[in-house]
């Protein structure tokens, strides 16, 4: 048993402060435990969202010594407690109370992207058939369990507050799941380069690094869907064999 | 209220409740590639001396010619390129060097890059400096609007970094070649020669994971089973552009020290040992 010192935001959306909360904490605590046990010994209006403490639910969001992390999968043994440990709500949306943000911005955005659209069934019974192989790629994006770490993260959503003109790295990874997705018909591109703004992304990567669940955000949703953005608008040579050589 | 006056307010540069030492990443990106945008830019000028030409060694019957300067299109009579010396159509008023008209193709495809625009954003930009840190800038553009749109241009930058592997493993190749006084060339390996061999190596590791690449071999299917040229393919790039930013670095490293060493070499500093010729 060690005494660490945890500095909690406390407050509302008109605004609120670091509160210093010491408590006893043991071998195999996550910080979601010692969230759990200042409420129950010490603060009980503290608010925070949770459910699973499994890594699976995503509710229990926030920030971590400045970090955007799940507090049920952060081990106290993996971060630095000699010092008191910052625990804040994500910053990239609205506060409702002290660790509880207001992510509703998410579902609204996951309504304007255009939905699966399958191609006619390959059997007479309404069946598809589809090689592994294809699906492999967008399996990995079906893992996110939308914890919206990675749009707190993004720092044109946190920093900049683009939410009107960017669906952020979460998005990108539903909208190429749908793309890339071997039985799909539909076109999302020109919505991604215009009012979904793929454009804003700067590649840096930080959407990856938080991932809980280690989806490869940039390189597998983010970057492809670029690359297609880019054949569809801003590559002459590729419009000169689409005409060549057009889809059957 | 809109929406987004809702959200907490922006913080000022570098702040962050962040304890680690976030700043060391974007130093180190900084500083590395700073001195490699100084040491080449400083190459390419040396070849306004037509006198000497320290971009070629062929000393000892070797035959190296510098990264920076290869293909040698047109040189000096010191040594003249493929197609001769500097072309008459070259503004008398813009200094010549052979390098001007080679580098701006390796420099385009690295500045396109997605490895590097993510990390020089934040090292030369600082926009973000770090993940989750305040950021120096309100406005922001991203690579939606002019001038970063033209990042989309990567493809086309690739296509001609893919020439210059061939090329340079052509120069790997002659490095194999040392040219006795009788005028026969031997195969021999020399240091000199595995400086340029690593040295496309690095560079075909960096240019084949590309991820323009990644996605014109295959990734732009939706089925790609059903071509399996592409699938192997996507699975080959894919391999390597899992390590891109390891490419990227390795290869910037060892270009800018194959220079060096060519350049050392030409100049008599350093002498190129030989391990065997035939």
């Amino acid at each position: 048993m060690s005494t660490v010192t945890f500095r909690i935001w406390r407050g509302d959306a008109d605004g609120g402060k670091l509160v210093d909360y010491t408590t006893e904490v043991s071998e195999g605590m996550v910080v979601l435990d010692v969230v759990h046990k200042i409420q129950a010994e010490q603060a009980n209006d503290l608010a925070c969202r949770w459910n699973c403490k499994a890594g699976k639910c995503g509710s229990c969001s926030a920030e971590i010594n400045g970090v955007p992390r799940l507090m049920c999968m952060t081990r106290l043994d993996m971060i630095p407690i000699d010092k008191p440990v910052t625990i804040e709500p994500m910053r990239t949306f609205p506060s409702i109370r002290d660790l509880a943000t207001d992510v509703s911005w998410n579902f609204r955005v996951k309504t304007k992207i255009k939905k699966f659209k399958p191609r006619a069934p390959d059997a007479p019974d309404g069946t598809w058939r589809m090689q592994q192989e294809d699906v492999d790629r967008v399996q990995e994006f079906r893992k996110c369990i939308e914890c919206f770490l990675c749009q707190d993260v993004c720092h044109v959503l946190r920093e900049h507050h683009k939410h009107e003109e960017f669906i952020g790295p979460r998005f990108l990874v539903y909208t190429a799941a749908l793309e890339m997705h071997p039985l799909d018909t539909e076109d999302r591109l020109p919505e991604l380069k215009q009012s979904q703004g793929i454009g804003f992304c700067n590649i840096t990567k930080c959407c990856t690094k938080v991932c809980p669940e280690n989806i490869t955000i940039t390189d597998n949703a983010i970057i492809p869907l670029k690359e297609r953005v880019v054949d569809e608008f801003y590559d002459p040579l590729g419009w000169l064999w689409k005409i060549i050589r057009p889809k059957s | 209220m809109s929406f987004t006056a809702t959200l907490p307010k922006q913080r000022p540069f570098g702040a962050t409740s962040r304890p680690d030492a976030w700043w060391v990443q974007p130093l180190f990106v900084f500083l590395g590639f700073s001195a490699f945008i100084v040491y080449s830019t400083w190459a390419a000028f040396q070849g306004l001396d037509s006198t000497h030409c320290y971009y070629w060694y062929g000393g000892k019957g070797a035959n190296y010619i510098s990264p920076f300067y290869s293909p040698d299109l047109f040189g000096y009579p010191v040594h003249p390129g493929i197609f001769g010396v500097v072309p008459s159509w070259w503004p008398g008023w813009i200094p010549y060097s052979p390098a001007f008209i080679i580098l701006w193709v390796p420099a385009g495809f690295r500045l396109t890059c997605y490895y590097y625009r993510g990390a020089y954003y934040k090292a030369f930009w600082a926009d973000p400096i770090n993940c989750a840190v305040g950021e120096p800038r309100k406005t922001y553009w991203g690579e939606h609007y002019l001038p970063l749109i033209i990042q989309n241009c990567h493809r086309y930058f690739l296509y001609l970094g893919l020439i210059f592997i061939l090329i340079l493993t052509y120069d790997a190749w002659l490095a194999m070649w040392f040219t006795d006084d009788a005028g026969i060339a031997h195969f021999g390996i020399a240091v000199g020669t595995l400086v340029l061999v690593v040295n496309v190596v690095l560079l075909a590791g960096y240019t084949f994971g590309c991820h323009a690449l990644r996605h014109l071999i295959g990734g732009f299917l939706d089925e790609p089973s059903k071509v399996s040229a592409c699938a192997k393919g996507y699975a080959c790039v894919s391999c390597l552009n899992h390590r891109h930013m390891l490419w990227a670095w390795l290869s910037l490293f060892w270009v800018g020290f194959t220079d060096v060493y060519i350049r050392l070499c030409a100049m008599g500093i350093w002498h190129d040992f030989r391990f065997f010729t035939f």
